[in-house]
């Protein structure tokens, strides 16, 4: 007889597996398999047929794959959560039976677990794990900052810390910063490791409250893992600039340099095929990387010193602060040699011999690749805006006026702009004085005026030719493109009348700013 | 304490019933001690004797309330009773009390109910128990301890044995054990326990070392899971708006403000509103930094992950390469005139062959020939119906049209126009009689005089329900009629020369909507609501049945090589199909915004149009070649406006100029437009 095909037993019915069936399979806790799942990093599969997939029900549920599921099963970390389990219940009973002595052997005995299989497994090569270090590095500075708290152990806090000093320290040494911004939420870096885009966010150094609505033990899952994969990172990097890890740090200070040997160099970019382009990526890079070099700094007290000496250090910089802020200050505030002196407040005596400056000059020289004029950024004074350095503005979208100047100076058309602004006013003024006295001159008299002759804009015409023959070319498009094609158009539109509305909004407060620098001169 | 005592007290008493009293009387107690001890040297036997025992309680060890009722306690020997011991009232107590100097020494015996007199030793031993020291006086309760070994070694052994055997040979079992542990050391199944540490060496064994984990990269094939592991997608980078210091066109005016509240926060683009610090130090902490930090840990755990395509095209990018239209020139661009006069939508329009002359049927009732080149209207029919379609006879021999009102089909000679005339209208048909033996619903009348006569209708041929489409074959003696209210018989195919009818179709499922005769061969296309068909006329047979896709044809036309077809629909579709190469539309354009009414080719030209109810009428270039293996290339050149759409229609009909790339178009605002 031949077998019967029945339902339900085989594709998507078998290939999918609800969560709670996972866990029955597996034998664990939810809190443990979620543990799991988030150190193997496994995540849920949507299927395309719920129906299918739930045999006949389309609840919604979460569904793995069975695959996934039986690639766990045979986790030896998994031996571990029962071990800890077991290590809880003993300890629990000791402690309740009032014995010390057992409570401390089995302490000591503490079930340990290893990570380095599973990191070597999700991320086979060293490129792997840094191409995925974006969340790492935002988590573990997160908690490098964070206070103690019921879920979260100071020994975790300091750990994170010491992690993130250590790359500090290597990014310093490698000169591997390449972006800063100031948002709102906190300091954005962008850093080059290995040829890979590392991003992260570092909170801004306040205080703040714990939020209620979250759950600190996921979190905590997190970063036990992504501390362990942040020090096999380090300790990788170190060991490819031949540097002896763990390094010198002390706690308390920001991050030292010692550097031993200076950045490598990566021969996969030599090969690239677009090569005047990568020559001048590869210049702009080398100029960031010696931009403070031959300039001392000196930071105030009321700047955060940790994040500005790692600012100033990778481009190359010296540095010092205040022995208040922390010890082993390189020098003292009243070095002669110190050319910028960065401050964050109102008033300060000043000294003649050096620049007193604002931080937003250092993310915005960072940012810039070249030094920027100070004058803008003196204290007191009223900053330049800050640019977001991530935004790559494609054709249709809006450019701020602020970053096509920065743009064009780069260019090099260095023109002052204060200058022409001038020139321009004076412009202005004579074609006003000329015309008030044309307008004293001129008498009304009764003549005859001669009609215009209604020209035609061509170009206008032109134009609408065009529009013409694209319309008719879009009822030519295949109708399985035209959904496409209305969307990308959708999208084009939307950006364009986004471009305009912050245009005309630009144009606005430029006009009131112009309003307003007048108002005061009329009096006057 | 003190009842405690009392109760061991009484548990004493107990006891010391069985020590029987020396005396019966309690009075005759005078001198106890003393008295008791010269008893008992006097009879040593006296306790031994049961005899007395039984005098004293004959009742048994029962509680002597239930002697209460009763003056006896029990029988002696001689079954007498044994009289209670008197007890005395209050007063009797209270002497007692007063008098009796052992009254405070004398309790009752609870077995016999007799008071009995407590020695001095019994008093004694009472206090000692009370005061909890031994009962017996003279025990001494830490006697000097005397060592039965001595730490002082002694020449003789303590025991006598001699030391066993398995004393002095090692143990076996032990041996055992030990090998079993050390070989659980060697496995690693069992760790030494480490020494113990300080606390500050422990913190630092917590930390975990790290070694080099990527040494062997060329292994890496090995370690891989096995499927492909899909990265999260990367954290929104931020732009000018999330600055600190944002350029001041990113800040919210106050109706941006309000649409931000306004709106849920997950809709919201960004999730804070744009604020402009004029320095670092006043920028204060994020509150939502850690929500959004555990919002990214739930993302990654929680949310399943495809690879999607995003399309890295531009929108002009997927504009079809076509030629540009003013290389196809030429085609109708501009309107050219404006025929005025009709005083209802212009149903139809139809052109004189040579190209000069234009008439077009009206809802009005009426009837209007056209001069082409000047626009003058140069007469006027009148029916007393709508006319639903004309038809200009494509024979130029033959001047005459072919128009459709109500139910009857007019042929109307054209000599208003060219003043000649036609023998072939004026003729009576020879074969009349073979006519109306086909028994057909159709009556063929010959208007000889009288007003219709002087408008130049000929001919009237009567039909059973209102004729909708009349259609020429090319040599312009046969035409077909269409009754699309028909049920059977919609179609009808009459011969002019002849005065002959036919019907082709005797019943069809669906509705006819309009038919076509082919250009060049003797084939017949009758297209109903969904397909169009396509018959041998020879061979009266069914030849191909068009799949058109549509919901309801509205018109059809054959390009004059005969090869290819378009095809309009009430649904917005416009179809061309090759005939030769499938039944299904090679093309299909969605191009009109409403209903197409009218489609057609052009005669000479590689144009065609198509006319719908949004008003316009849009011209296609639509070259055919020769060359089988290549694809008519159909090209839309040009989007020709002008009919105002009234009540929801717009252009109604429209035909090419014969010979010149021109196009007429008739629409519901009672005028026909021509555009060149």
């Amino acid at each position: 007889m031949v077998n019967r095909k029945r339902k339900n037993e085989s594709g998507a019915a078998t290939a999918f597996i609800s969560r709670g069936k996972a866990i029955k399979i597996l034998q664990l806790s939810l809190q443990d398999f979620r543990r799991l799942c988030i150190l193997k990093g496994i995540y849920p599969q949507e299927p395309k047929h719920l129906k299918k997939v739930g045999k006949g029900s389309s609840e919604p549920k979460t569904y793995y794959f069975l695959k996934d599921i039986q690639f766990l099963k045979s986790e030896p970390i998994i031996e571990k959560f029962r071990d800890y389990k077991v290590f809880v219940r003993k300890l629990n009973t000791a402690v309740a039976k009032k014995e010390p002595g057992t409570a401390r052997r089995l302490r000591r005995s503490r079930p340990v677990f290893e990570l380095a299989h599973i990191i070597r497994e999700r991320y086979p090569t060293l490129v792997d794990a840094v191409r995925d270090l974006d969340d790492c590095l935002t988590m573990c500075f997160l908690f490098a900052c964070m206070p103690k708290n019921q879920k979260i152990h100071t020994e975790q806090i300091q750990f994170c810390r010491r992690l993130t000093l250590e790359f500090m320290k290597y990014l310093i040494s490698i000169r591997g910063l390449r972006k800063v911004f100031y948002a709102i939420q906190g300091i954005y870096y962008e850093a080059e490791v290995l040829g890979q885009t590392v991003t992260w966010v570092v909170p801004h150094k306040v205080a703040y409250e714990h939020p209620t609505d979250v759950d600190y033990r996921i979190m905590s899952t997190f970063v036990e893992f992504y501390c362990q994969l942040l020090g096999f990172i380090n300790f990788s990097l170190y060991t490819k600039i031949e540097a002896r890890y763990p390094p010198e740090l002390t706690l308390e200070v920001p991050s030292e340099i010692q550097v031993e040997s200076l950045a490598i160099k990566d021969e996969i970019y030599e090969e690239s095929a677009n090569k005047d382009k990568w020559k001048a990526e590869q210049e702009s890079v080398e100029r960031l990387q010696s931009l403070f070099e031959g300039l001392r700094f000196f930071i105030g007290r009321e700047v955060d010193c940790e994040s500005m000496v790692f600012h100033i250090r990778s481009c190359g910089g010296e540095v010092s602060w205040d022995n208040i802020v922390h010890e082993d200050a390189p020098y003292d505030a009243d070095d002669k040699r110190i050319t910028h002196h960065i401050v964050d407040r109102k008033q300060i005596e000043q000294s003649f011999s050096r620049y007193y400056i604002q931080p937003q000059w250092v993310a915005d020289c960072i940012n810039a690749r070249r030094l920027l004029p100070v004058k803008d950024y003196f204290p007191g004074a009223v900053l330049p805006p800050h640019l977001s350095p991530f935004v790559n503005e494609s054709d249709g979208d809006y450019v701020p006026p602020d970053k096509k100047r920065l743009m064009g100076e780069e260019v090099g058309s260095v023109v002052g702009d204060k200058q022409e602004e001038i020139s321009e006013d004076k412009a202005e003024n004579k074609d006003k004085k000329k015309k008030e006295e044309k307008n004293e001159e001129e008498v009304p008299k009764m003549s005859v005026v001669a009609g215009a002759v209604e020209c035609i804009d061509a170009g206008k015409k032109r134009k609408k030719e065009e529009d013409e023959v694209t319309r008719l070319r879009e009822m030519a498009i295949p109708k399985k493109q035209k959904r496409l094609y209305s969307k990308l158009k959708y999208r084009q539109k939307k950006t364009t009348q986004e471009a305009k509305k912050l245009e005309e909004k630009r144009q606005k407060y430029e006009l009131g700013e112009k309003k307003r620098k007048q108002a005061p001169k009329k009096i006057a | 304490m003190a009842s405690i005592a009392r109760k061991r007290q009484r548990e004493i008493l107990e006891n010391k019933t069985e020590i029987p009293p020396t005396t019966e009387d309690v009075a005759n107690v005078a001198e106890p001690s003393k008295g008791e001890l010269s008893t008992l040297k006097k009879d040593e036997y006296e306790h031994d004797s049961s005899d007395e025992e039984d005098v004293k309680n004959t009742i048994g060890n029962v509680p002597l309330k239930w002697y209460d009722e009763y003056d006896h306690i029990g029988y002696d020997v001689q079954g007498e009773k044994i009289t209670k011991p008197q007890k005395g009232d209050e007063i009797d107590e209270f002497l007692q009390k007063n008098d009796n100097p052992n009254y405070w020494r004398t309790v009752i015996d609870p077995h016999t109910g007799k008071p009995v007199v407590l020695t001095d030793e019994d008093i004694t031993l009472v206090k000692n128990f009370v005061e909890g020291r031994f009962t017996e006086p003279g025990v001494d309760p830490f006697p000097p301890s005397i060592d039965f070994f001595t730490y002082e070694k002694m020449i003789h052994p303590v025991t006598n044995h001699p030391d066993q055997k398995r004393s002095f040979i090692p143990s076996r079992l032990e041996m055992k054990k030990v090998g079993q542990f050390v070989d659980a050391l060697k496995s690693g199944r069992m760790k030494m326990s480490e020494p113990e540490k300080d606390s500050d060496e422990e913190l630092d064994e917590k930390l975990p070392t790290f070694y080099q984990l990527w040494s062997n990269e060329g292994e890496s094939s090995a370690t891989r899971r096995y499927r492909q592991f899909i990265p999260a997608p990367k954290n929104h980078l931020p732009g000018h708006a999330e600055s600190y210091n944002p350029p001041p066109e990113y800040l919210f005016d106050e109706q941006e403000k309000q649409e931000w509240k306004a709106k849920e926060p997950s809709e919201r683009r960004l999730p804070f509103i744009p604020k402009s610090h004029s320095s670092l130090r006043e920028v204060c902490g994020y509150p939502r930094f850690v929500n959004d930090v555990f919002r990214r840990c739930l993302d990654l755990y929680l949310l399943p992950r495809q690879v999607k395509m995003r399309p890295n095209i531009r929108a002009e990018d997927l504009l079809p390469k076509l030629p540009q239209p003013r290389d196809l020139q030429p085609f109708p661009t501009t309107q050219a005139m404006v025929y005025e006069g009709h005083t209802g939508p212009v149903l139809c329009i139809s052109v004189e062959p040579s190209g000069h002359r234009l008439v077009s049927g009206s809802a009005d009732n009426s009837l209007r020939f056209w001069d082409v080149a000047s626009g003058r209207c140069l007469g006027i029919v009148k029916f007393s119906h709508a006319v639903k379609d004309v038809a200009w006879n494509p024979n130029a021999a033959v001047s005459c049209i072919a128009a459709a009102v109500n139910n009857e089909v007019l042929v109307v000679e054209t000599n208003l126009v060219y003043e000649t005339e036609n023998e072939m209208l004026h003729l009576e048909a020879e074969e009349d009689s073979e006519s109306s033996g086909n028994s057909l619903p159709v009556t063929w009348t010959l208007v000889k005089s009288g007003s219709e006569y002087e408008n130049g209708i000929r001919l009237k041929i009567t039909h059973p329900k209102v004729v909708h489409t009349v259609v020429w074959h090319k040599k312009g003696d046969y035409f077909a009629v269409v009754m699309k209210e028909a049920e059977s018989m919609p179609v009808f195919i009459h011969q002019l020369s002849k005065r002959k009818s036919q019907n082709p179709l005797k019943k069809p499922k669906d509705p006819v909507q309009t038919v076509m005769f082919h250009p060049t061969k003797p084939y017949f296309f009758v297209a109903t609501q969904r397909y169009v068909k396509q018959y041998d006329l020879m061979k009266q047979e069914l030849m191909k049945k068009l799949l058109t896709n549509c919901q309801w044809v509205s018109s059809v036309d054959i390009h004059p090589g005969g090869e290819n077809l378009i095809l309009g629909s009430y649904d917005k579709r416009f179809c061309w199909f090759d005939l030769a190469l499938s039944a299904k539309p090679y093309k299909m354009l969605k191009h009109h915004q409403k209903a197409i009414r009218q489609v057609c080719y052009h005669k000479t030209y590689p144009l065609f149009a198509s006319a719908s109810d949004d008003g316009t009428v849009i011209i296609c270039h639509g070259m055919v070649y020769n060359d089988f293996a290549l694809n008519p290339l159909i090209v839309p050149v040009k989007i020709l406006r002008g009919h105002k759409v009234c009540d929801g229609i717009g252009v109604l009909d429209c035909e090419f100029h014969p010979k010149q790339p021109w196009i007429f178009s008739s629409g519901a605002d009672c005028t026909v437009r021509l555009f060149y």
